[in-house]
């Protein structure tokens, strides 16, 4: 019989397969995760360097941090990790970490201060992309020697340039670029002094709850599990994350069960799995926001009650209720849910009287013209197409200049856009990150050239808002801190240039056995540790 | 005196020094077309409206580096400079990082060619061995219900998108039959278990001897290529089709079936003798055509060939990506051409 087969394979496979069933197991392995996912965005696994969305999920699986967060409890914020507590000294700018006791690397390697030393030490000193998360602390390549230090073998000191609230610093060293590295395995692999940054690219020295397996760029991303995690051994003890570009490929993969979670279906395909056995759809809040900022030289857009009619021509649950459905949330202030600070005000809906109204007050009764730069994404597109419909009713003809990523941005880094359709995602893990740029321009002139400012691209003099911004960065106590950017938020909606209008909503289809599973929430990667199923 | 000396050399060349420089004259066309591709591509990858700076650093990057990571890709060295240095490496065969993956392009291709090869390989055998027979019979029953179904099932093929048929194949005989595989070239179970040795799955799966993964293989690779075998085959029946019927109405044929021989003999021998040549040439443009990767079937298949490479890449222009890819696919479409070239000899004794 086996020889009869092997023969009628070798012979015929052409036919043969027409006849016979090759049909593949169904149902994937108990103890392994298969995730489908667009990962051609991971270009390297060093933690140092890497700042896109597949790149921080693998990390956040593969490297602890000094404080992290409990993919099953994001709300609560940062937990220990690495670091079992901490103390601030009296001047708010020393923090002394107290190393957890018995952690072991997957090498072997005791985690020690001196790795965590190493860690950030090397991540400000290779100042790569995503160093600036640890360099607005002060520390830099010629400090790091006295501002990072490990006192002893389980305490680590660092020390910033000035007073910064407690929250803001370690809410930064959650980010990817906080993860600890075994320092003996990468420096054996350092070459032309470049700290193992070309090896870490590709391998991996982390005591996190994996390890990585293989990484085939475009292709796949396997984790395989680290037994001796200090957190307990993860119950998936293979983690497969498969590149599958297409969403219907990804829904068809689900749905035979051959996969576990399908990482990025569109609008169709959720809906086509709603009645479907065996597979339910999860829902998480991500950090990525959708806003139209007016630039504040143009003359019509820099008139307050222009702006405030503005937002009223915004047709924010038309668009979330038919082309965005499922993917944005109706969202109007700069922190995304979840963020410490968070505010769920909506005070706008679309009002075209009051729009018009408030166009009279300000004197253009009659209407303007004004130029949308949008670059060529289709969501983008259609939010820009239904913006120019709303604008219309109260007189004001939008033109749409649509282009490269590189054009349209170019036109906004130099201030010569009227408005721009715009996305942003928060950096790191802090209000501070969107803070610091929706409501933060100390210098508006053109010469500053602060093009990384939000509010300095749309040419918004703040003086006193950038100053409310700096005070609840180095504000102690978190709380106290959130209320700060509750108020700074509420102000930010009536004043700003800026609508904000929409928060990304990510929605994955998962098997139905599958439990545990975190997206990360707006301010983390996934996590994978919890899973079980 | 001296050109009469030459001439004279010349005349008496031996057929072993004629060989050397027949060899030569293509070595040197071949380098000829590499450049000249490579200078077409560098150049447009240059003026075209992406940096690859920011796709390499993002948006957010602060000024300091961009301007390290823009003076490490050598771009502030002059376009003519930057040509001049991608060449020297090309020769030695470094066609430099990718930026997207930030493996070296080679690496790359040596993972991603053998994947394209494989699929593309059998596709062709298909439409070869189903194409050609449908040609030959609709040419020779002309106008008979096997001339009008070939004529629909070529029309078919040229018409339908590969992209709704890739993806009804896969609805019905992955999702509702249940008969092959899904996307990817393996059950995900199955992957990285047998060693790689020529990177094509099939072929290390049987020197590995393992009939499992063979098994597998075969059934995620199977309507991938029948699919590339379809378009294939519409292209081939029609051209076969019609080099027969000029071949049939010759005066060659008539007299062939005068003296009596059967109609086999008149069709195949005499006839389909004759097209084999003007065959080839067709069949290996459509082969290369396959090997450049197809990237909507290895979109909707999860298929990591070198088509959906060179777009992914020039998308985020990774240009050392997308000149390695091109070189490369240049050097297969050449290569085909001296393979054609040379079948040519084998089957027309005039070209000999």
């Amino acid at each position: 019989m086996n020889v009869f087969n092997r023969l009628l394979t070798s012979a015929a496979f052409g036919v043969a397969v027409g006849l016979t069933s090759f049909a593949a197991v169904a149902d994937t392995p108990p103890n392994m995760l298969v995730i489908a996912n667009r990962i051609d965005d991971v270009t390297t696994l060093d933690p140092a360097q890497s700042f896109e969305f597949a790149g921080g999920d693998a990390s956040r699986n593969i490297y602890s941090r000094l404080v992290n967060f409990d993919p099953a409890d994001l709300s609560a914020g940062y937990k220990p990790d690495l670091a079992e507590s901490w103390d601030v000294s009296e001047d708010g700018k020393t923090i002394t970490f107290h190393m957890r006791p018995g952690v072991k690397f997957a090498s072997g390697n005791p985690v020690t201060a001196a790795d965590a030393e190493f860690s950030l030490r090397r991540a400000v000193t290779l100042n790569k992309t995503p160093s600036f998360i640890l360099t607005q602390f002060g520390f830099t390549a010629e400090n790091v020697g006295d501002t990072i230090k490990a006192t002893d073998d389980m305490t680590l000191q660092i020390t910033t340039d000035k007073r910064y609230a407690t929250s803001f610093v370690l809410n930064c060293m959650t980010a990817t670029i906080g993860g600890i590295v075994d320092m003996k395995t990468v420096m054996e692999h350092e070459a032309d002094g470049d700290l193992g940054n070309e090896w870490l690219r590709t391998n991996t020295a982390g005591s996190g709850p994996y390890v990585l397996g293989s990484w085939k760029p475009n292709e796949s991303l396997t984790l395989t599990a680290n037994p001796d995690y200090y957190g307990g051994a993860p119950a998936m003890e293979r983690v497969v994350v498969r590149h599958i570009q297409e969403s219907a490929t990804q829904r068809l993969l689900l749905e035979k069960g051959d996969i576990d979670i399908a990482r990025n279906l569109n609008p169709d395909d959720v809906a086509g799995l709603g009645g479907v056995d065996d597979v339910k759809i999860a829902n998480e809040l991500r950090g990525r926001l959708m806003y139209i900022s007016l630039n504040q030289k143009n003359e019509a857009l820099s008139n307050p009650k222009v702006v405030e009619a503005i937002k009223y021509l915004i047709d924010y649950d038309g668009m979330a209720n038919s082309f965005l459905k499922g993917q944005y949330t109706v969202h109007q202030a700069f922190l995304p849910r979840t963020y410490l600070g968070e505010i769920a005000d909506k005070p706008y809906s679309l009002n075209i009287e009051k729009a018009k109204a408030l166009l009279a007050e300000a004197g253009y009764g009659d209407g303007f013209e004004i130029g949308l730069f949008v670059r060529e994404a289709q969501e983008r597109i259609e939010i820009a197409t239904s913006l120019q419909n709303t604008f219309a009713q109260a007189g004001i003809t939008a033109t749409m200049t649509v282009g490269t990523g590189k054009q349209i941005l170019g036109v906004y880094r130099s201030r010569e856009h009227d408005i721009y359709v715009g996305a942003w995602g928060p950096d790191y893990p802090d209000p501070n990150t969107n803070a610091g740029t929706f409501a933060f321009n100390p210098d508006n002139s053109d010469e500053a050239g602060a093009t990384g400012l939000l509010a300095w691209r749309n040419a918004w003099h703040i003086p006193e808002m950038s100053n409310a911004t700096l005070a609840a960065v180095e504000e102690g106590d978190r709380n106290t801190r959130g209320k700060m950017y509750e108020a700074l938020q509420r102000e930010h909606q009536m004043v700003s240039p800026f609508a904000v209008m929409f928060q990304k909503n990510e929605q994955n289809g998962l098997g139905s056995e599958v439990e545990g599973f975190s997206m990360g929430g707006a301010i983390t990667g996934a996590g994978y540790w919890k899973v079980t199923k | 005196m001296a050109m009469a000396t030459q001439t004279e050399k010349g005349r008496q060349m031996s057929p072993f020094f004629q060989q050397i420089i027949g060899i030569a004259k293509v070595l040197l066309s071949i380098a000829a077309t590499m450049l000249g591709l490579l200078f077409v591509t560098f150049f447009i990858g240059r003026v075209m409206p992406i940096d690859p700076v920011l796709s390499i650093v993002g948006e957010r990057a602060t000024k300091e580096v961009y301007d390290a990571a823009y003076i490490k890709l050598g771009l502030d060295k002059p376009l003519i400079v930057q040509f001049f240095k991608y060449v020297v490496d090309v020769v030695q065969g470094d066609f430099g990082q990718s930026l997207r993956t930030g493996f070296p392009v080679s690496d790359d291709i040596k993972r991603l060619f053998p994947a394209t090869l494989e699929l593309a390989t059998l596709g062709t055998l298909i439409g070869v061995f189903v194409g050609v027979p449908l040609g030959v019979i609709a040419a020779v029953k002309r106008g008979s219900w096997i001339d009008q179904v070939a004529r629909v099932v070529a029309l078919i093929g040229y018409s339908m998108p590969v992209f709704w048929l890739g993806m009804i194949g896969l609805l019905v005989f992955y999702g509702q039959l249940g008969w092959i595989g899904g996307p990817g070239r393996l059950d995900i179970f199955y992957e990285d278990i047998i060693p790689t040795v020529t990177g094509m799955i099939l072929i290390d799966s049987a020197l590995a001897q393992d009939w499992g993964i063979f098994r597998n293989a075969i059934s995620h690779i199977i309507l991938p290529a029948c699919l590339l075998g379809y378009y294939s085959l519409a292209y081939l029946s029609r051209m076969t089709r019609s080099f027969m019927l000029e071949q049939m109405s010759a005066e060659y044929v008539i007299t062939a079936r005068v003296k009596g021989l059967s109609e086999w003999a008149v069709i195949w021998k005499h006839a389909f003798g004759n097209i084999r040549v003007q065959l080839i040439t067709v069949i290996a443009l459509s082969y290369a055509g396959l090997l450049e990767g197809s990237v909507l079937t290895e979109i909707i298949f999860a298929w990591p060939g070198i088509g959906s490479y060179i777009t992914t890449s020039l998308l985020s222009a990774d240009m050392n990506a997308v000149m390695g890819g091109t070189v490369v696919v240049g050097l297969v479409f050449v290569l085909l051409n001296i393979f054609s070239d040379l079948l040519y000899k084998v089957f027309d004794p005039r070209a000999k």
